[in-house]
Formats: C-alpha cells, sequence, structure tokens
C-alpha cells in the first residue's frame, strides 16, 4: 500500500473494511451474536480491563459495528468512533461522559427539536443545564459560558431551515474557555462538510438519516476529533482525567491517547447505559455510506432546483436554502460547505398554518412523515409535529413558525418531485 | 528526518524488525500504560525486558525486572521510553553506549527530544518519538478498528491472524 491519503470515495467504501481472515468474506459479514469466545482466563481479564483490543460483549463492541465506526471516523477525518442505537443516545453518551449533575452546556437555539426538547427537558433529569445562544449573535455564545460550563453544542447546517453556522467563530470561543465544541453534522453529513477541519473536537450524526441514506435503520455516531486536551485542567472532565474505580485506576485520556473521549463514551457511557447499535443495522448504514458522494450530490442538485422553483412560486412567500444565491447564509455556505447545501429546508406558505396543513395532506410522491436524509423525498409540518413541544417563541427562534413546511429532497428525477408539491400545493 | 508524523512501512519495518525490547519506566501497576505496553508486547511474541530500579529481580507480566540498560543479559533491540522528554536524552546517551547499539530507540506519548534523536540517528539508530507501539501495532494490524479507531490505512488483503494462534490477536505481516 502506498501512503498517498486515498480519496473521499475510497475511503466511503474501503476504510474499515477488509476481507474476513477465516472465511475470505469480501462484504463484511453481519455478526450477529451477543458473545465472544476467549482464550483463556487471563485473555478474559485483559479484555474486561483494556489491556487488550478485542470483542467482549456486543453491547461494548462488534465487528460488524467497528468497520462502521472506522468508516465514519476516516470520512470525518477523526482519531475514533463509537456507534450508537441512535442520534439521541450518541448525545446521551457525550453528555455523560463530559457533564456531571450541576454542569452546564451552551447550545444554539437553531437546533433539530428533538435535540431542544431533550436539552429543555430529559437532561434536567441528570442535573444537566441548558443555557441557549444564537447562531445569528456569536457573542451571545461567549456570554454564556460559565466556570460550570462543559461544551458548546451546534448543528453545521441546522435542522429545519438549513442554517449554515459559523462554526470556527465559535470554536474560537469554546477553545478560549477551554471547553469541546460539539458539531452536530447530521444534515451536512462529512460528504458536504467536515466540523473538525474547523474546529470542532466531536461531532455527533444521527446515521438514520444521509449516512445510511435508505430510511431503514436507526443509528447514531459519536467522532472524536483527537484533539482536545482533556487533562488540562484539574477536575473540569473527571470521566477522562481522573483514574477510575470500576476499571482499577486506569486514567482514561492517558492511557489512550487522541482516541480518549471515543474510548470513555465506549467503556464507561455505552457500557453501562447500554444504547447499542444493533450489528444489522451497523451493515446497512455501513452498506448505504459507500455510496454517500453520489447520493449526497443529487440530494443538493435535485435540492436548489426544488429551492429555485418554489422562490418563483406565487404561492410561496419565503424560501430558506442557503445556495439560492439571495439566501442570507448563502456566503456562509460557500465557505463551510462549497459542494451543496443538502437536502433540508423550508419554505412558508402565504396560506399560513392551513396551507401547511393541507400540502402535507395532499403530497403524492413525496411521503409524510417524520424524518430526513432517505432516497425518498419527505415533507413535514415543523410546528404541528417535531417541533410541536416548543413554546411559539421557541418555535420562531427554531424556524419551525406556523406557516413553515419542511422538505428533505430525495434522489428521484426532480420533475417528478416538483410536480408533486405543484400539485399538494394548490 | 521529520518526526512529525511517520510513513506507515517505516513503523512497520521497525515493529516487524525487532525481538528484544527494553522497556525503561515499567510500572507493576496494571492500571498503568507502560503495564498495558508491556503485556501487550509479551503478548505478541516480542521478549520484554521491564527497566526499573525500584522493582530489580521482581516480575512484570512474568518477565523479571532489571535496574538499567547494561545489566540486560542480552543485546537489546529497541528502547522502549516511558519517562519524560529530558530523561529521554539521558537514556538515549546510554543506550548509544551499549555494545551492540540498539536497532531502535522509541519514546512513548508525549515524550519527544528532537536533539536527541538526531544524535542516535547519526550513530544508525532508528527513532520513534511521541508514539505507542501498541498503538501503532494496533492500527497497522486492524485491531484498533476494533475499538472503532481510524488506522489511516485501507486494503483489500486478507487480515493476518497472529502467529501466536490466540483468538482474537492479529499480526503485522504485509501480505
Amino acid at each position: 500500500m502506498s501512503d498517498n491519503k486515498p480519496g473521499f470515495d475510497t475511503l466511503a467504501i474501503h476504510a474499515g473494511a477488509k476481507p474476513d481472515p477465516a472465511t475470505g468474506a469480501r462484504a463484511t459479514p453481519i455478526y450477529q451474536t451477543t458473545s465472544f469466545v476467549f482464550d483463556d482466563a487471563q485473555h478474559a481479564a485483559d479484555l474486561f480491563a483494556l489491556r487488550a483490543f478485542g470483542n467482549i460483549y456486543t453491547r461494548i463492541m462488534n465487528p460488524t459495528q467497528a468497520v462502521l465506526e472506522e468508516k465514519v471516523a476516516a470520512l470525518e477525518g477523526g482519531t475514533a468512533a463509537l456507534a450508537t442505537a441512535s442520534g439521541h443516545s450518541a448525545q446521551l453518551i457525550i453528555c455523560h461522559s463530559l457533564m456531571m449533575p450541576g454542569d452546564e452546556i451552551v447550545c444554539a437555539r437553531q437546533l433539530y427539536g428533538g435535540s431542544i426538547n431533550a436539552f429543555n427537558h430529559s437532561f434536567k433529569s441528570f442535573g444537566w443545564n441548558v443555557v441557549w445562544a444564537d447562531i445569528d449573535d456569536i457573542s451571545s455564545f461567549e456570554k454564556a459560558i460559565t466556570p460550570k460550563t462543559k461544551a458548546i453544542f451546534i448543528e453545521s447546517i441546522a435542522n429545519p431551515g438549513g442554517r449554515v453556522t459559523d462554526m470556527e467563530a465559535i470554536a474560537a470561543i469554546a477553545k478560549k474557555a477551554h471547553v469541546p465544541l460539539i458539531v452536530d453534522n447530521t444534515l451536512a453529513s462529512p460528504y458536504l462538510c467536515r466540523p473538525i477541519e474547523h474546529g470542532a473536537n466531536i461531532v455527533v450524526e444521527s446515521l438514520t438519516k444521509f449516512l445510511g441514506g435508505h430510511g431503514n435503520s436507526m443509528g447514531g455516531v459519536i467522532v472524536d476529533g483527537g484533539n482536545f486536551d482533556w487533562g488540562k485542567n484539574k477536575g473540569q472532565f473527571p470521566m477522562l482525567s481522573e483514574p477510575n474505580a470500576s476499571y482499577n485506576g486506569v486514567t482514561m485520556y492517558e492511557t489512550f491517547g487522541n482516541i480518549a473521549f471515543a474510548i470513555t463514551c465506549r467503556v464507561l457511557g455505552l457500557r453501562d447505559l447500554g444504547p447499542a447499535i444493533s450489528p444489522f443495522n451497523a451493515f446497512q448504514i455501513l452498506t448505504g455510506m459507500e455510496t454517500l458522494s453520489l447520493r449526497m450530490q443529487r440530494h443538493c442538485d435535485n435540492a436548489l432546483k426544488v429551492a429555485e422553483w418554489l422562490s418563483g412560486d406565487p404561492r410561496v412567500s419565503w424560501v430558506s436554502y442557503a445556495a439560492l444565491p439571495g439566501d442570507k447564509d448563502h456566503e456562509m455556505q460557500k465557505k463551510y460547505a462549497p459542494k451543496g447545501a443538502g437536502a433540508v429546508f423550508t419554505f412558508g406558505l402565504k396560506g399560513g398554518y392551513d396551507a401547511g396543513v393541507g400540502t402535507v395532506s395532499k403530497v403524492e410522491l413525496l411521503s409524510h412523515l417524520a424524518n430526513v436524509g432517505d432516497t425518498r423525498s419527505l415533507i413535514i409540518h415543523p410546528a404541528s409535529t417535531t417541533h410541536s413541544q416548543l413554546t411559539p417563541e421557541q418555535l420562531e427562534k427554531a424556524g419551525a413558525g406556523p406557516d413553515v413546511v419542511r422538505l428533505s429532497i430525495g434522489i428521484e428525477d426532480v420533475a417528478d418531485i416538483i410536480a408533486d408539491l405543484d400539485q399538494a400545493m394548490s | 528526518m521529520n518526526h512529525d508524523t511517520y510513513e506507515a512501512d517505516y513503523i512497520r519495518d521497525i515493529l516487524e524488525g525487532v525481538k528484544t525490547v527494553a522497556v525503561v519506566g515499567a510500572s507493576a501497576n496494571q492500571a498503568r500504560p507502560s503495564f498495558f505496553v508491556t503485556k501487550y508486547l509479551v503478548d505478541k511474541g516480542y521478549t520484554v525486558y521491564p527497566l526499573n530500579p525500584g522493582l530489580t529481580g521482581q516480575e512484570i507480566c512474568g518477565r523479571t525486572v532489571f535496574g538499567s540498560l547494561s545489566e540486560v543479559p542480552e543485546a537489546i533491540d529497541m528502547v522502549d521510553i516511558f519517562r519524560n522528554s529530558e530523561a529521554a536524552a539521558g537514556l538515549v546517551d546510554e543506550a548509544l553506549d551499549l555494545e551492540p547499539k540498539p536497532k531502535v530507540i522509541w519514546m512513548q506519548l508525549t515524550v519527544r527530544h528532537d536533539e536527541a534523536a538526531k544524535k542516535a540517528e547519526a550513530a544508525g539508530v532508528r527513532v520513534v518519538m511521541n508514539r505507542c507501539p501498541k498503538i501503532e501495532y494496533g492500527k497497522l494490524s486492524g485491531e484498533w478498528g476494533w475499538v472503532g479507531g481510524n488506522s489511516g490505512m485501507i486494503s483489500s488483503k486478507k487480515q493476518s491472524l497472529h502467529g501466536s494462534g490466540k483468538m482474537q490477536s492479529l499480526g503485522i505481516v504485509k501480505r
């Protein structure tokens, strides 16, 4: 093998994957097993104590999942990754690794509704407090930081309106405060944007969406940027920098170098909280990833044509899509995601809430459901569904007001997508 | 030589070419990184000499501990340093005084001394700094992927099982 770095598409297919040593199987086997045999008692002890690499139990690791993890890490430019049952559980494990009761996390208001909900409600049960900031006022991030802040959380391209966040400006604030920047890269995927290149320390993604790409398997992933000094301030991140009692005193960041965060998430969070991805789902997702570039480019090209058509339609009052030349995030999109603005964006109907609800009921080709990042085009009315637990003020801030319709444009023939929207809006 | 990055083949040649490894600063504490590395190297078939003057005569991973490089009863192929960068410089001088000289001086994570490295290289000794042989072996063999690690390498060749025949143990022999 030469040491010339393989390109993105080569990595999408080959990273993490090797022919099976026992059988020569070329495609990744689905290791549908819960457990793995040990050589002897010493081998078992070494595995449990993290002294040896190897498989113990599918709640903690699985060889099919491992292929998926290395593939995502390679595409995002991270040092390691951990797959989980869902994007939500990936977020839970990240916060669990970083935060103790009473700690704070600074979050952009412009987030997927499910994340807003989790931070506002469920996370309170753990004593984790969210302090909201605004990507349209970068100084709000700096003002939100207190001695209890343990992370900043943003989306690279934000749900539902496809807003593009100024990652580097926020990364600078995070660096100054010495807290990690977590970027949810779900809507962009590493094809459009690689947050680690812009200063992210941790990337989180819902594999359910564009990476799997076919709307058939739930999954989440945590990517370690390998670029944060967990031990710099004593007591700031105890799970990473203090000797761990459940591993006889091993100190994660000292022992595992630049994969310490991913390892901590696996051997502490995943081990104890348990949201393991199924080997079958891991197989589906890693297979979908092999065509990531082809699918993402088609998503972007289709979405731009649909956005352009909507912009010219008299029934539409506004379109929020960063690839449109007049869009407020257009310059930001050219900087952070030059290949395209993704598939997910919003528009407003002049008929307001009722027109929104009417349109989603009349589509024949588009699917009315809660998801994004499928080969199929999808539509939803966020105010009555994905963002329905938010207050009216939160809805507006999140870009999910009553007249807003969200699209996730698929990879069908774009003429068919436009024709369906046309008839549904009538 | 630039020690910021290493080619995979440079590391592979080193790890395939050495047999005896002196682990300087070895710990008997099973939670310490040096214990992890000692165990891993022993399991991969290297002849490991743990060095720790405070534990001379005791055993770590079934291997007798010696006090210093000069006490090791066999020629040392690789000196693996678990001490800070300043101590590493002194150890390089000690290593270059050995007869025969070691083939490789390896400094662990966060350990780096460019001047000492130049001195060793001038004497024909290969140097690796700020790396861990367990991590590098893990990346070359593919075991690193088992914990979701990005090895940075791709290949369509079958992975090689480790010669010891142990379950879940991969080797680094290039096919």
